[in-house]
């Protein structure tokens, strides 16, 4: 039997498991690991920081549906990687940390660059191993793929101590896996199937409310039959964007604080709410007890934690949200699919009365909402768009029209500032051959622009549009509509040339201030495929997000604009 | 309200840790935690006693936990319930018999005996112990440990309810 070091097992296991590409930044603990990479079959991106090899990882597994695999060395480089492993627990994005440690005899010791990893990282992962035995290196491994991408899908980390990389060891090919306390489930319960299908044949004023859970269980195809067939308008949450298609005529938008007036006014008024893949998220519901006060819910998700977490439902079921779509297609059967036309005109009227709306003058400040809109009309929508976190993301989410999953990368639950660069360059080195456009804030930017320079020297053209308004735009809105205009460290000033910056980077800058500018200035983007490019937009630092449901606050209380409010009466039903 | 729970998990390192910094974590007050061996090799069983208004989320966010295996939640009078306490009571030469003759009723065992204190073993209902406690306060009590609530499930398989009220 060949011998092997158990840092040679450690890459043969990732081989193993399907990995083409990792994304990490060297150090110490790691060294070992390291050195069979270069005889391997995976390609590795060197980040220029832990936390954009994280978010990398993130955004290749949003964009391809496999594990996302970032590597990172013990101490300040597993410390840099908590971020991105709380943001993919938020957001259910299956990626494998792996971390080296100090070697065994010196944990414990505070000796040089050692963090304790595994109890750092613990609330901010799915599961977590810290390794003792050489030999169990591919079966923890394949555990770790396992865990991070079945179920409700998420982070996993291995530490690894030195030694145990440095020890020999021979190859031990994972096994049948035993996990006693892991069996998730995939197919919901019949009964409780059976009684939804009623529930939806006779509610009247229905609204399916779906998340990023159906684009986790590929369930996109499934929830268009199921909509089509039940005649049953959607709204997909922010992290659910693309799981239907915008253009759909059922399609509604995007629900919560600064969805569209519709999707909010269609969950208050439904008397059922299907909610499929959401986890009622505060972002959503606002005030709970004031949250679709008159609608029955029908509750599908794979964690059973989120059923009833917030909203106690009248039907829960727990299952994958593909299989449960399958089963609620088949138990629909033979029935015909309901006309439900005062319900679909009040919906359309509240779409007709109240749309997304902004105003860009021809000679005014440019406006970010025309940026999005002219980036999608001149890419056709083809492209995947990657956002960072505030102001700029939600006008992506609104003013883009998602018509496939897979094709919005966010940072939903944590808001993770600065996701978007990294996550841009993840999501484009597995899926080269797609247009990957980032939609990024100047406050965001800032925080991990540095992450261009592997985009560079790694050949990774990506795109990143710059918004940029010179400030904290989210903290901006909320203290000149809470905090009585008072900026408070929320201005970053204008001293950056952000298109010196980008040549200083290794990629293209270029910038556009006027409207007549922005798709002459797109066009030359497009045009450009060598190199990562960057766009600055210079957008109009008084632009404001709207529709907004104020945190806490009721969603029958929308604002709608700067002057417009409406508060429609809670009893009031279509 | 208080709430028992037996958690039967996987015995691996670091297990006793994900359980109560999860329930820290979520804002689950625990009031008593004991874990051991259980009858199964590789395997432990916890006891838990925990603070919460309903145990529905505590048990769903456990069992989210990779190395929980099964759950319980053990009603009180479907349960036994057992507690072993250390006591040190204050007992110069004089007063030694009234503190023995306490300790004599509740089946305390007199551990260890000093010059002016005796260390008392009491085990059995968590109730019973805080009997004895109270009574033998009054004499002063140096210094005492728990074990932490232990409890496994009565065997209630066809027991007429009335029998089991018995057992």
């Amino acid at each position: 039997m060949t011998t092997m070091t158990g840092a040679q097992a450690l890459i043969k296991a990732l081989e193993h498991e399907g990995v083409d590409i990792a994304f990490g930044v060297p150090g110490g603990a790691i060294l070992p690991a390291y050195d069979p990479i270069l005889d391997s079959s995976i390609r590795h991106v060197l980040a220029r920081h832990e936390q954009g090899a994280g978010h990398m990882a993130e955004g290749y597994a949003w964009a391809t549906g496999k594990v996302g695999v970032c590597i990172a060395t013990s101490g300040p480089g597993a410390t840099n990687l908590v971020t991105p492993l709380a943001d993919a627990l938020m957001d259910s994005v299956p990626i494998v940390a792996i971390t080296g440690q100090v070697p065994t005899g010196a944990v414990g010791n505070d000796a040089f660059q050692e963090a304790y990893t595994t109890g750092i990282t613990m609330p901010a992962t799915k599961h977590n191993y810290f390794v003792t035995d050489p030999d169990e290196i591919p079966q923890l491994v394949h555990e770790a793929f396992h865990i991070a991408s079945t179920g409700r899908p998420g982070p996993v980390l291995l530490d690894l101590p030195k030694d145990i990389l440095n020890a020999t060891t021979t190859w031990h090919t994972p096994v049948d896996l035993s996990l006693p306390g892991y069996r998730p489930t995939v197919d919901g319960h019949p009964l409780r199937v059976r009684e939804a299908v009623e529930m939806i044949a006779a509610a009247e004023r229905p609204v399916l409310y779906v998340g990023g859970g159906i684009i986790k269980a590929n369930g996109a195809g499934e929830l268009r039959r199921f909509a089509e067939l039940t005649n049953v308008p959607v709204t997909t949450t922010l992290m659910g964007r693309g799981a239907f298609p915008d253009a759909h005529p059922l399609a509604m938008g995007m629900p919560g604080m600064h969805g569209t007036y519709t999707a909010i006014t269609a969950i208050q008024k439904s008397d059922l709410l299907i909610s499929i893949g959401v986890r009622f998220d505060d972002r959503v519901t606002g005030n709970p007890s004031t949250f679709a006060p008159h609608a029955k819910v029908i509750h599908v998700d794979v964690d059973p934690a989120e059923i009833g977490k917030v909203r106690v439902p009248e039907v829960p079921i727990v299952g994958d949200a593909r299989a449960v779509l399958a089963q609620l297609i088949e138990a629909w059967g033979e029935r015909p699919t309901p006309e439900r036309t005062a319900w679909r005109e009040t919906v359309r009227g509240w779409q007709r009365d109240h749309p997304l709306r902004y105003q860009q003058s021809p000679d005014g400040p440019l406006k970010p909402q025309y940026v999005v809109e002219e980036l999608h009309r001149i890419t056709g929508g083809d492209a995947i768009v990657v956002a960072g976190v505030g102001q700029h993301q939600m006008w992506a989410s609104q003013f883009w029209q998602f018509n496939h999953p897979r094709r919005w990368i966010n940072s939903g639950g944590l808001g993770t500032m600065g996701f978007a660069v990294p996550a841009a360059i993840g999501a484009k080195a597995g899926m080269p051959d797609e247009l990957v456009y980032a939609i990024d804030g100047d406050g965001c930017f800032q925080m991990t622009s540095q992450e261009l320079i592997t985009a560079a020297t790694d050949g990774i053209p990506v795109k990143v549009a710059i918004m940029n308004n010179g400030v904290h735009g989210m903290v901006t809105q909320w203290q000149r509509l809470f905090y009585n205009n008072r900026f408070s460290a929320s201005q970053l000033g204008n001293m950056v040339d952000y298109v010196k910056l980008a040549e200083a980077m290794g990629c293209v800058g270029l910038r556009a201030d006027s409207p007549d500018e922005v798709a002459p200035t797109i066009e030359k983007s497009l045009s450009i495929n060598d190199r990562p490019v960057v766009v600055e937009f210079v957008v109009d630092p008084e632009e404001m997000v709207f529709p907004m449901v104020p945190a806490g606050g009721s969603n029958d209380d929308v604002i709608l604009g700067p002057t417009e409010r409406v508060i429609t009466a809670a009893s009031d039903l279509p | 309200m208080n709430h028992t729970l037996s958690v039967f998990v996987e015995d691996k390192p670091g297990v006793l840790a994900r359980v109560s910094s999860l329930l820290a974590r979520r804002g689950f007050n625990i009031h008593s935690l004991a874990v051991g061996p259980s009858h199964e090799d590789g395997m432990s069983k916890m006891t838990i006693v925990v603070e919460a208004p309903e145990l529905e989320q505590v048990k769903k966010q456990l069992h989210k936990l990779v190395n929980v295996v099964k759950i319980t939640e053990l009603e009180p009078d479907q349960s036994i319930e057992r507690e072993v306490m250390l006591v040190r009571v204050s007992a110069a030469s004089g007063r030694r018999s009234d503190v023995l003759e306490i300790a004599s009723i509740f089946k305390a065992v007199a551990v260890d005996v000093g010059h002016n204190s005796i260390c008392f073993q009491v085990a059995g209902e968590p109730a019973k112990i805080n009997d004895f406690l109270e009574l033998v306060r009054p004499y002063g009590v140096i210094d005492l440990v728990k074990s932490g609530r232990v409890a496994l499930a009565r065997d209630t398989k066809g027991k007429q309810p009335r029998l089991r009220a018995v057992n």
